[in-house]
C-alpha cells in the first residue's frame, strides 16, 4: 500500500493496532497531533507517502488529571486548551508558558506539547520546560506502557526513542510542593512567530527562609538536543537565588551550551544570551516560588 | 491512493467532499469547494491569511488536513456576515480603512472574531499579540488595531 | 487649482467602493479563478546559483500521470531574447538558485509537482557570485561573460553593468571649507517586498491563438506587452484581466509566470493556473538591492553643508537594472549642497533579478547619508531638525540631479516635526531617539480614463490602474468633487486591457496623480457635454451655461426662466440631446511633485540580548493634498513599518553556494502586530501646482526615512554607531561586546 492514508483511532489499543498494521505491510506510519510541524514537512523536506494516525481522538492522550502527587497531561491536548486551564497554569506556569510561546494564536489552537517533543527539534520550546519540571514521558508500546525521562527522549535532531510501533500518550509530572515554581524564557528576534534562538527553563524549590533546596535547569536551541545543566542548578541550590547565584547559573549555562552558527543566530550570541535567559528565568521562578 | 469521504459543516451548511488524505483543508476549501475567500499567503502557518474557525477555535487551514475536518463546525470568511448584512467587525474594518490591498483581510477578520468571542474588551497589547499570527504588509497594523478596538466597543454597545 | 476650503468631497475618508467584497471574501485575487477543465502549472527551478544548462529533457514528465504539457527554454522564441525573457525561463545558463528552467501542466497540483521530479536537466555547475565585494573584485567570476561596463567593449568584461556619476561645484574646495567632516560606509541587505499574495495567474489560449490572462499585477498593460515580447506575439492577441492584487510594492511590475501559463495552455488546449509558493516568491521574484554606500559630508560650524559625496554599489541580481539612478538622485535630494559628487554602480551577482520596491533605491542610499548627517549634527551639537532646516531644499533650489524644485514641503515638514508633541515629549529613560528625512520624486507617465453616466445619473469611472491601496476611492472622490455630485453617486472600476484605455503601471506613486488627472479631465469632458446638452434643452449657447454643484444653470445675467438640470436630469434625456454621456481623457502627465517626509522613532535596545523595541514612531509627510486622508495615513504607516522591518530583522541569508536559507515568513522576519506601536502621522499639505487638486503621490516616500531614523535612535541610546543593517540582535550584541 503506497500512498497516503488517514486513520483516527479513539483509544490507545486502536492506535497501537493501526501502527502495527502499517508496520506489517511495510507502510510508513506517522502519528499526527496538531499537525503544525507535520503539514509543513510533508510539503517541503519529507514528501514521502505514509499513513497518518491521528492521536487527537485517542481518549488517553486527551486526559488531564491532577492528584496531590502527580499531574498527567495528555500528549494531544492543544496548547490553547492548556493555557485556558487556570489551575494548571498556576501549578506549572513555566511549562504552560513554554507551550504558549509556540507560534501564533492559530498554531496554539492545534499544536500540542506531545507533538513539540516528538518533532524533536533542538529548538522545541516545551522541551527545556518539561525537563526542568521533571516530566516523564508515558509511551504506549505493544507490550504495555513504558516511561522515559524527558531528557532521555530526544536522541538527535528530529530523532527520538520511539519505535515505529510506539507513540507518546502523555506526561507524568511530579506535583510541585511548597515553595516550588518554574519559568521558561526564550529569545526570538521578533515578539512572536519565530523559532527559539535559545531558551532556558528553570524549576526550583525554596525553603521557608527563601533558600533554594532544589533546582533544575535546562537549555534549548544551543545543542543537538535540549540540555539539562546540572552545574547551573547547583549554582542556585543553597543560595537565596541572589544576584551572585543568578550570575553563576548564567555562566554555567553559557559554558554548557554547544550551539552552531545558523540563520537564526551565531555561536557567540547563543552562548551569551542563553546565560541571560537562565538568569532571568531563575529570577522569575524564584519570585513565583516566594509568592506561593 | 484513495480519496477519503469527509462530512462536515461549513458556515452552517452540511457539506460532504472527497479529498486526498494529505490535502490541506485550505486546498480543499479553495480548489475543490470554491470557497476562495480564505487566502493562501504561505502554506506554512506563518501568515494567517488562511485563518478559519474550527469548532470556534482559530486555526490556519493550511496546517490542517482536509480529512481532519470530519464532523467539525467550520466558519470561513464567507460565513462571518449575517443575513442582515456585514458583521460589525467587517463594518469597522471598512470605516477605519484597516485594509489596503485586502488579501490579509479575511484572515484578520476571522481572527478578530475569535478574539472578540473570547475577550470582549481586549487592550492594545492583547490585540497585537492575538493578531501576531496574521501578517499585513500594507497597513503597519495601526488601523487594524483601531478597527478591532472599535469593533469591541460597538459589540459591547450592542450587548 | 481648487483651494482646500472649497472642497466638498476631496479630503474626506469614505468607505472604498470595493470594500464590501474585500471584507466578505468575495473579492477575487490572482489565485481565485477556477475554470472548467483547468490544469495546474508548476515550475522547475534551478537548485544552483550559477550553472550552464547543457540539456533539459521533459519527455519523462510529459509521459507522467495527468500531465498534458511540459516546456523548457527551447520552447520559447529566441530571436528577440532580452533579459526579461531569460529571467522568465533560463536558456543557456541558470543565473540564480530558483531560476525557472522548465514547467509542466497537469490535472492536479500533486501530479504537476510529481512531474517536476521527472524532468532531466544536465547542469555544469559554476561558481556563484554572491557579494558586491566578490563581484567587483579583479578576476571575479563573470555572471555574464559578454557584459562590459556601460557597453564599453574596449575594456574587459565586468560584473559592473553600469557606472554613472554626476558632479556639481568643486568637491575638494568644499571639503576644504568645512569645519567638520563625517565619512562613513553602510551596508543594507537584500529585502523582499513581502506582499502577502504570492504571484498567480490563470491563462487560456483559444484555437485561434488569442490568449486571455487573469493575474495579479500592478500593471496589466505591461503584462500584455511583456508577455507578448517573451512569446513573440502581437499585443492584439493577448487580453489581460487584472484580478484584485494582494500587495505589490513594486514587486508586481514585471512578469514571471504569465508566458509559461500561456504556452502551457497553448500546448494542452486547456486553461492553466499557476500559483507560486511562498518559497518560490522569495527564491525567484525580485527583491530590493543589497547595497554598499560610502558617504562623506562636510559642514561649517553653523551647520551649513559645504560638500558631500556618495559612492553607491547596488546588487542587480542576475541581470542589470539595480535602481542606482534613483539611488544617486535621491541621496542628497533634500539638501542644498553647493559641491557634490555622486557615483553609482549597477553590479551583477548570481541572485534573483532585483525589482522595484517602494521608492526603489532611495532607502539604502538615504540611510547612509541620513546617518552621516546625524553624526554631523552630533559633532556640531545641533538638533537633528535644525541642521536639516539649515540646509533644506525649498522652492527654487536646484536638485542635485538637475531640475529646480517647484513648491515643495520639506521645510514645512521639518517645522511641523519640531513643534510636534511627540518630538517635544521627553524620551523614556534608557531609550534613544532618532530622526531622518525621506524623499521620493513621484512620477507621471501615461494614463487614460473614461467616465460614463448611466440613465439615472450614476457615474462610472473606468481606468486601468490596479487598486492596491484604495485608489478606486481616490478616483471616485476626485470625480465626485469635479462633477459636483455626492461620492456615493460615483463608482470607480479597474478595466481590463480591452475595456479601458492604456495606463502605465500602478507604481511610482503615480496613480492618484496621473490617472487622477485623467479622471478629472474626463469629468470635465462630461461637464462640457452637460453644458452643451442643457444649452440644447434650453435653446441657449453652451457658453451661456455654467456647471455649479452638480447642476447645469444659466450663467449669471443670462435671461432664461429654467430650472437647473442635474446630472440625472440630463442623463435621463440624453437620448434626445445626442446620445449617452461619455467623457474621456488620455494624457502623459507632467509635473509630478516630489514628496518629502520627516520621521522619528523612540527605541530601546535590550543591551543584554541586542534586541530593539520600537517604543514610538511618528511620520510627517507632505502629500500635496490628501484626497482620502485615511488612506494617505495608511500609506505612511505601512511604509514606516516596512522600513522598520528592513532596519530591524529583514534580510536574505544565503549559504556559500548561493541557496537562500530563509525563503519563508518564518525566517524572513517581517514585522508582526506585536512588534509595532501605533504609528502616529501628520499630513502636511503643500499642493502640487501641476495637479488639479494638488496631489503629489504619497506611497513611496514613507519607506525611506525609517531605516536611518532607527539607526540614529540606536546610536542615540548606545552612544556609538552601528553602520550596517539590519540591526538584528546578533549584530547589535556583537557591537556592544566590541565596545566593551
Amino acid at each position: 500500500m503506497a500512498g497516503y492514508a488517514y486513520l483516527a483511532p479513539t483509544n490507545v489499543d486502536e492506535a497501537l493496532g493501526a501502527l502495527e498494521e502499517a508496520a506489517s505491510v511495510g507502510q510508513r506510519a506517522q502519528m499526527l497531533a496538531g499537525g503544525t510541524d507535520v503539514l509543513v514537512q510533508i510539503r517541503s523536506v519529507d514528501k514521502g507517502p505514509r499513513t497518518f494516525v491521528d492521536v487527537k481522538h485517542v481518549e488517553e492522550a486527551n486526559a488531564l488529571s491532577m492528584t496531590d502527587d502527580e499531574l498527567f497531561i495528555g500528549a494531544a491536548i492543544a496548547s490553547a486548551v492548556l493555557n485556558e486551564n487556570a489551575r494548571l497554569k498556576s501549578i506549572l506556569p513555566g511549562l504552560v508558558e513554554s507551550a504558549d510561546l509556540i507560534g501564533s494564536t492559530q498554531i496554539q489552537g492545534r499544536a500540542t506539547i506531545g507533538g513539540n517533543l516528538c518533532n524533536s527539534s533542538p529548538a522545541g520550546d516545551t522541551i527545556p520546560a518539561l525537563i526542568a519540571c521533571g516530566a516523564v514521558c508515558v509511551i504506549a508500546s505493544p507490550n504495555g506502557n513504558r516511561e522515559v525521562a524527558t531528557e532521555d527522549f530526544v536522541t538527535g535532531v528530529g530523532t527520538n526513542v520511539l519505535e515505529p510501533t510506539e507513540f507518546l500518550v502523555g506526561f507524568k509530572i511530579p506535583r510541585p510542593k511548597g515553595k516550588t515554581s518554574d519559568a521558561y524564557l526564550r529569545f526570538i528576534p521578533r515578539t512572536e512567530m519565530d523559532i527559539a534562538v535559545c531558551g532556558a527553563g528553570v524549576a526550583l524549590t525554596l525553603d521557608d527562609d527563601g533558600t533554594c533546596t532544589k533546582a533544575k535547569v535546562a537549555i534549548g536551541a544551543v545543542a543537538v538536543t535540549a540540555l539539562p545543566v546540572p552545574e547551573a542548578a547547583a549554582a542556585l541550590v543553597g543560595t537565596k537565588v541572589d544576584d551572585d547565584a543568578l550570575h553563576a547559573a548564567a555562566a554555567a549555562s553559557t559554558a554548557a551550551a554547544k550551539p552552531i552558527d545558523d540563520k537564526r543566530g551565531t555561536v557567540e550570541f547563543r552562548k551569551q544570551v542563553v546565560g541571560v535567559l537562565t538568569r532571568r528565568a531563575a529570577a522569575i521562578a524564584r519570585d513565583r516560588a516566594l509568592a506561593r | 491512493m484513495s480519496k477519503v469521504h469527509v462530512s462536515t459543516t461549513i458556515n452552517g451548511d452540511v457539506v460532504e467532499f472527497l479529498c486526498e488524505p494529505h490535502q490541506s483543508l485550505l486546498e480543499v476549501l479553495r480548489e475543490d469547494l470554491g470557497l476562495t475567500g480564505t487566502k493562501e499567503g504561505c502554506a506554512t502557518g506563518d501568515c494567517g491569511a488562511c485563518s478559519v474557525l474550527v469548532d470556534g477555535r482559530l486555526v490556519c487551514s493550511c496546517l490542517m488536513l482536509g480529512v481532519e475536518a470530519d464532523s467539525v463546525e467550520l466558519t470561513t470568511i464567507e460565513g462571518i456576515a449575517g443575513p442582515d448584512g456585514l458583521h460589525v467587525i467587517q463594518q469597522k474594518y471598512l470605516e477605519h480603512a484597516a485594509l489596503q490591498c485586502g488579501i490579509c483581510t479575511p484572515g484578520f477578520i476571522v481572527a478578530t472574531k475569535a478574539l472578540l468571542d473570547k475577550h470582549s474588551d481586549p487592550d492594545e497589547t492583547t490585540i497585537r499579540y492575538w493578531l501576531a499570527g496574521n501578517l499585513c504588509r500594507c497597513t503597519g497594523y495601526d488601523k487594524i488595531v483601531r478597527a478591532v478596538q472599535a469593533s469591541a466597543e460597538a459589540l459591547a454597545y450592542e450587548a | 487649482m481648487a483651494e482646500a476650503v472649497d472642497l466638498k468631497v476631496v479630503g474626506t475618508s469614505p468607505v472604498r467602493p470595493d470594500g464590501v467584497d474585500k471584507v466578505t471574501g468575495r473579492a477575487a485575487f490572482g489565485a481565485d479563478l477556477n475554470l472548467p477543465g483547468m490544469l495546474y502549472g508548476k515550475v522547475l527551478r534551478s537548485p544552483h546559483a550559477h550553472a550552464r544548462i547543457k540539456s533539459v529533457d521533459v519527455s519523462r514528465a510529459l509521459a507522467a500521470d495527468g500531465v498534458l504539457a511540459a516546456v523548457s527554454g527551447a520552447d520559447f522564441p529566441s530571436d528577440r531574447l532580452d533579459d526579461l525573457a531569460r529571467n522568465v525561463i533560463a536558456r543557456d545558463k541558470a543565473l540564480y538558485n530558483g531560476h525557472a528552467v522548465a514547467a509542466v501542466a497537469a490535472k492536479t497540483q500533486q501530479q504537476a509537482e510529481a512531474a517536476l521530479e521527472l524532468i532531466d536537466v544536465d547542469y555544469e555547475v559554476l561558481d556563484p557570485v554572491l557579494t558586491l565585494d566578490e563581484a567587483m573584485a579583479a578576476g571575479a567570476t563573470l555572471v555574464n561573460e559578454s557584459q562590459h561596463t556601460n557597453g564599453d567593449t574596449s575594456k574587459p568584461p565586468s560584473n559592473i553593468a553600469v557606472q554613472q556619476a554626476f558632479e556639481r561645484g568643486d568637491v575638494d574646495k568644499g571639503f576644504a571649507e568645512a569645519d567638520v567632516i563625517v565619512e562613513s560606509e553602510h551596508r543594507v541587505p537584500t529585502a523582499h517586498q513581502g506582499y502577502i499574495e504570492p504571484h498567480a495567474c490563470t491563462a487560456t489560449m483559444n484555437a485561434g491563438g488569442k490568449a486571455t490572462i487573469w493575474c495579479c499585477t500592478q500593471g496589466h498593460f505591461d503584462v500584455r506587452s511583456l508577455t507578448a515580447g517573451v512569446l513573440g506575439k502581437s499585443v492584439g492577441n493577448i487580453k489581460v484581466i487584472p484580478s484584485e492584487i494582494g500587495g505589490g510594492f513594486g514587486g508586481k511590475t514585471i512578469i514571471y509566470l504569465e508566458p509559461l501559463a500561456v504556452k502551457l495552455s497553448e500546448l494542452s488546449g486547456r486553461p492553466v493556473k499557476m500559483m507560486m509558493t511562498r518559497e518560490e516568491v522569495f527564491r525567484a521574484t525580485g527583491p530590493a538591492s543589497a547595497t554598499w554606500c560610502k558617504v562623506k559630508v562636510g559642514a561649517k560650524k553653523d551647520g551649513t553643508f559645504t560638500a558631500a559625496t556618495a559612492w553607491l554599489a547596488y546588487e542587480a541580481g542576475a541581470f542589470p537594472g539595480a535602481p542606482i539612478g534613483p539611488g544617486c538622485m535621491s541621496v542628497l535630494a533634500p539638501y542644498d549642497v553647493p559641491n557634490l559628487r555622486i557615483e553609482g554602480n549597477d553590479v551583477l551577482v548570481t541572485k534573483p533579478r532585483v525589482c522595484a520596491y517602494r521608492a526603489p533605491g532611495a532607502p539604502q542610499s538615504m540611510h547612509a547619508m541620513e546617518c552621516a548627517i546625524d553624526e554631523l549634527a552630533r559633532k556640531l551639537d545641533m538638533d537633528p531638525i535644525d541642521i536639516r532646516l539649515k540646509n533644506a531644499a525649498d522652492e527654487g533650489t536646484q536638485a542635485p540631479y538637475g531640475p529646480t524644485f517647484p513648491p515643495i514641503g520639506l521645510k514645512k515638514c521639518l517645522e511641523a516635526a519640531k513643534n510636534h508633541p511627540n518630538y517635544l515629549k521627553p524620551l523614556a529613560e534608557g531609550a534613544g531617539r532618532g530622526l531622518a528625512v525621506g524623499f521620493w520624486f513621484n512620477i507621471g507617465m501615461q494614463s487614460s480614463a473614461e467616465v460614463r453616466i448611466a440613465e439615472d445619473g450614476m457615474v462610472t469611472v473606468m481606468e486601468g490602474n490596479p487598486d492596491i491601496g484604495g485608489s478606486r476611492a481616490s478616483m471616485a472622490l476626485m470625480a465626485a468633487e469635479t462633477l459636483g455630485v455626492p461620492y456615493e453617486q460615483v463608482k470607480a472600476h479597474v478595466g481590463d486591457t480591452e475595456s479601458t484605455g492604456f495606463c502605465n503601471v500602478t507604481g511610482g506613486s503615480r496613480t492618484t496623480f496621473a490617472t487622477g488627472m485623467a479622471v478629472v479631465q474626463a469629468c470635465e469632458d462630461i461637464i462640457a457635454q452637460c453644458r452643451q446638452r442643457a444649452a440644447l434643452t434650453w435653446d441657449l449657447d453652451a457658453e451661456q451655461v455654467d456647471w455649479v454643484d452638480g447642476e447645469a444653470v444659466p450663467k449669471p445675467g443670462v435671461n432664461a426662466d429654467v430650472k437647473p438640470l442635474s446630472l440625472a436630469n440630463i442623463a435621463r434625456r440624453a437620448g434626445r440631446t445626442g446620445g449617452p454621456l461619455l467623457g474621456r481623457a488620455s494624457l502623459n502627465a507632467q509635473g509630478a511633485g516630489a514628496s518629502f517626509s520627516v520621521n522619528w522613532t523612540d527605541a530601546r535596545v535590550d543591551t543584554e540580548t541586542g534586541k530593539t523595541d520600537i517604543l514610538a514612531f511618528t511620520a510627517v509627510q507632505d502629500a500635496g493634498r490628501a484626497i482620502h486622508p485615511a488612506y494617505v495615513e495608511g500609506q505612511m504607516q505601512g511604509g514606516a513599518v516596512q522600513g522598520l522591518g528592513w532596519a530591524l530583522n529583514e534580510e536574505y541569508i544565503y549559504d556559500e553556494r548561493g541557496a537562500l536559507e530563509n525563503p519563508g515568513f518564518l525566517d524572513y522576519r517581517v514585522p508582526v502586530a506585536s512588534d509595532m506601536p501605533m504609528i502616529d502621522t501628520q499630513i502636511v499639505e503643500v499642493p502640487n501646482p501641476s495637479h488639479p487638486y494638488g496631489v503629489r503621490g504619497v506611497g513611496e516616500t514613507p519607506i525611506v526615512a525609517p531605516l536611518a531614523a532607527l539607526s540614529n535612535a540606536v546610536r542615540d541610546q548606545l552612544g556609538f554607531r552601528i553602520n550596517d543593517l539590519p540591526l538584528s540582535p546578533p549584530r547589535v550584541l556583537a557591537a556592544l561586546d566590541e565596545q566593551g
